[in-house]
């Protein structure tokens, strides 16, 4: 395997890991949220108590357990690859998230939406195709 | 709806601009080889040690908040796919602090992506 194959075996392996596991997170956090209710004031005790509410919940845990595993993928892969590649390339968790919220969640989801799901399934399918890693990086 | 305007703009820009340091400071430790779970446990500790991790880890908990809120108001179907923005903030971002050469099938792929998201927000159910 040369190193430019080892680089993109490595980055769609973690990229996979990430849209498993974004979705599943997303979909405990809504499900730990609706728990909770809706978020009605900004002001601080009322904010206070609402995240409180949020934070002694079980699933939003789970969720949040989820998301930390998705950001530490996220992180290696950030090592290497750009983040104009891997942002979009992630968003396939969108097609993962609109079957969960369907099935799991038994949210309705119009042919519309699901037309969208197909399109943005269209643009991660070019952006995949693209090299990870393009030369020109410079700081700020 | 002003409520949920607020949190969509928190999700979007706070959490594009955390996620946009957190890629410069990863960048700065290189490129990740060993998969070692001791070894990731350590270059996690090292990106820790970076003040530009903490600024995009603070940034990013904010998004994270504003998200909690949201998916208290809205449904996961419709919140997700709604940031969409995020996808041509990042390239942006990419392109103009990161420095990262965005090629023209990039570019079109983003692009695919947004029209798909902007599909599944005017079909919100």
């Amino acid at each position: 395997m040369t190193s430019s194959q080892g680089l993109h075996f490595k980055t769609v392996v973690l990229i996979l890991i990430m849209i498993s596991v974004a979705p599943l997170g997303d979909t405990f956090l809504g499900k730990g949220m609706k728990k909770v209710g809706g978020m009605t004031s900004w002001a601080p005790g009322d904010l206070f108590h609402f995240f409180f509410r949020a934070f002694t919940t079980g699933t939003v845990w789970i969720g949040i357990g989820l998301l930390i595993a998705f950001f530490i993928a996220y992180l290696v892969v950030l090592s290497w690859a750009d983040y104009s590649y891997v942002q979009p390339a992630s968003s396939a968790s969108y097609v993962l998230i609109a079957l969960l919220a369907h099935f799991v969640l038994r949210e309705t989801i119009s042919p519309l939406r699901w037309a969208g799901v197909a399109v943005i399934c269209a643009g991660v399918f070019v952006v995949g195709h693209t090299h990870p890693q393009t030369p020109e990086h410079h700081s700020w | 709806m002003v409520t949920q305007a607020i949190l969509y703009v928190l999700i979007v820009f706070v959490g594009t601009g955390g996620e946009l340091c957190v890629s410069r400071a990863m960048k700065s430790i290189g490129e990740v080889t060993d998969f070692r779970p001791h070894a990731i446990a350590r270059v996690v500790g090292r990106a820790l040690a970076l003040r530009r991790m903490w600024v995009g880890i603070t940034l990013m908990a904010v998004a994270f908040f504003a998200l909690l809120g949201m998916l208290s108001l809205a449904k996961v179907s419709f919140v997700f796919p709604s940031t969409a923005l995020s996808y041509a903030a990042g390239a942006l971002g990419g392109r103009f602090f990161l420095g990262e050469r965005v090629t023209p099938q990039r570019w079109f792929g983003v692009l695919l992506v947004c029209i798909g998201v902007v599909l599944v927000f005017l079909g919100k159910g």
